[in-house]
């Protein structure tokens, strides 16, 4: 447990010192900063605005949409963080040197993959959780509208991140640090891409799209989380805001169901285990 | 028990055979020399030795433990030939690092200790990144003492020093050996290797060609006299030398010096690796 705690101290102690750190903090800020702008004037615009009456909730409809839109910079920002901390764990610090004069340390590489693991979620889940819960803030602050469901979406979006730290953790026993951050971008991509798919199967009624939407989705299971995280910020709302809503970024948004966290549990297991098997063969 | 055992050691890398049947012994206190050319084996062997490498046959084996377990690697410390620090770190803080990993309980004491002896006393706040290479490769030396294992892996540790960070380095191994701990040292420099090592191994092709103390494996190279004629030489050894200058004397030379040669290690080296 030692040799785990020293790992993941040194892992964050150069995450925190890395340049990538700093463009993470400057981006996040300028995002939360354009965010507070946009929901100040779309608030401020709505004030103007006269939907029909009974129909359609505005307020929930621009809060959700916009709170839905920080939830997709969220992930995308949090997930740049877990590539650019995890991408050359193994290959990339072994052709630096950095990782030889651990591995032969009587540690362990399970431990030192588990701990590296450990040090990339301990940066990653609170950078999550906290420009969630600022964007949660801020659309309250500016709109008066706070999500149906708060802390749920925020673990999901966290557990997403997580689940791409894990898949970059694996490809970089296998990939230089270049090729593996090309490939988990794309895998991220693809995610991206099946709740989009998922959302064209829908309007056409297409269920072979949907069904390999929801396949993409749960294949790599941050696309799902995310949709689920959607949905949760909107659980409550229903009548035509709930059909207006499906029109915008919404439309992916979709109920995952009891078995997502066993399956994203079994998911980082079965990362976890590939990885551990793959690094106790490789020869550095 | 051998610090180090290797027998009939293997490796391959797809079709390129890396080591071919290796048997190497590194005894207690022993300062062990690895030679060769490039690609003849020798960071494969000392990379198989401290679990780096998985060997495709044959067994390694640290302080009678395998190469590569737990407990193999709590007895050794290895200085990678291309190594590096986080540039964030300063010299006290690798070191610290370094300490915790391999359950060091020297603390602070250990720490000056390692640097005193590396000659990095004064570099202890030093970030990595600040340090020139030749103080990097003194603090890869010190990261490999710490705890002080009973065996050392170095490959090329003087491969960045000048001359006088090479001194401090033989001076060093000098220590260790007086402080019991064994050493394999990996190095291109012979005339480094010829002044501190017991034993020496040379390798080509993956296999060892020629093993023993560097005395052992030279051979006469004949005595060489200094007359009033000029130089002269002799077939022969040491034992010859006397006879030659008394039929010199008798022919009525004068003599002034004698030299009994004998081939030195880098001879002894081109020799084995057919070169």
């Amino acid at each position: 447990m030692t040799a785990v705690l020293v790992i993941a101290g040194y892992g964050l102690r150069e995450a925190l010192r890395r340049r990538v750190f700093a463009v993470v903090v400057v981006l996040t800020t300028a995002f939360l900063v354009l965010f507070w702008l946009g929901t100040h004037y779309l608030f401020d615009h709505l004030n103007n605005v006269s939907p029909p009456s009974g129909e359609i909730d505005s307020r929930t409809l621009v809060g959700a949409t916009v709170l839905g839109l920080a939830m997709f910079a969220t992930l995308f920002l949090g997930v740049v963080l877990a590539i650019f901390l995890t991408l050359g764990v193994v290959r990339g610090d072994a052709e630096r040197g950095l990782l030889q004069p651990l591995v032969v340390r009587p540690v362990g590489r399970t431990t030192l993959l588990g701990a590296r693991f450990l040090g990339a979620v301990a940066v990653c889940v609170p950078y999550v959780a906290f420009v969630y819960a600022a964007a949660v803030a801020i659309t309250d602050v500016n709109g008066s509208w706070t999500p149906d469901r708060i802390v749920l979406p925020g673990v999901e979006l966290a557990a997403g991140v997580s689940v791409i730290a894990a898949i970059s953790l694996l490809g970089s026993i296998f990939l230089t640090p270049t090729a593996n951050g090309i490939a988990v971008f794309m895998v991220f991509g693809a995610g991206l891409i099946a709740g989009l798919l998922g959302q064209i199967g829908h309007a056409l009624n297409s269920h072979t799209l949907e069904r390999i939407a929801t396949f993409t989705a749960w294949a790599a299971p941050f696309e799902a989380l995310y949709e689920d995280a959607l949905h949760g910020i909107t659980v409550n709302t229903g009548g035509f805001t709930r059909v207006a809503l499906s029109l915008g970024p919404f439309g992916g948004a979709r109920v995952a169901g009891p078995f997502l966290g066993l399956w994203v549990a079994a998911f980082l297991l079965l990362c976890g285990t590939i990885a551990a098997l793959a690094f106790a063969r490789s020869d550095l | 028990m051998p610090a180090l055992r290797v027998r009939a050691l293997e490796k391959r890398y797809g079709r390129t055979e890396a080591l071919a049947g290796v048997d190497v012994e590194v005894g207690d206190g022993e300062l062990f020399g690895l030679l060769g050319p490039n690609g003849a084996g020798k960071s494969t062997l000392v990379k198989i030795a401290c679990g780096l490498v998985r060997p495709t046959r044959g067994d390694a084996e640290i302080c009678g433990v395998p190469a590569g377990s737990a407990g193999a690697r709590r007895s050794l410390g290895y200085l990678a030939e291309l190594f590096r620090f986080p540039g964030w770190a300063s010299a006290d803080e690798v070191l610290s690092l370094h300490q915790r990993l391999s359950g060091s309980s020297g603390g602070a004491v250990e720490r000056e200790e390692l640097l005193e002896l590396v000659g990095l006393a004064y570099a202890r706040n030093i970030r990595v990144e600040a340090m020139s290479k030749g103080m990097q490769q003194r603090l890869g030396i010190a990261q490999a003492l710490v705890g002080f294992p009973p065996l050392l892996l170095l490959d090329e540790p003087t491969s960045a020093l000048d001359p006088a960070g090479r001194r401090t380095v033989r001076k060093l191994l000098e220590e260790l050996r007086g402080r019991g701990i064994s050493v394999l040292l990996n190095s291109h420099l012979l005339s480094e290797i010829e002044l501190v090592c017991d034993r020496v191994a040379i390798l080509r092709d993956g296999r060892v060609v020629a093993a023993g103390a560097p005395d052992e494996l030279a051979r006469p190279r004949g005595v060489e006299i200094e007359t009033d004629d000029g130089l002269v030489h002799f077939d022969g050894g040491r034992e010859d030398a006397a006879r030659a200058v008394a039929e010199l004397v008798a022919a009525g030379r004068k003599v002034y010096r004698v030299d009994v040669r004998r081939s030195t290690l880098e001879e002894i080296y081109l020799e084995a690796v057919g070169e």
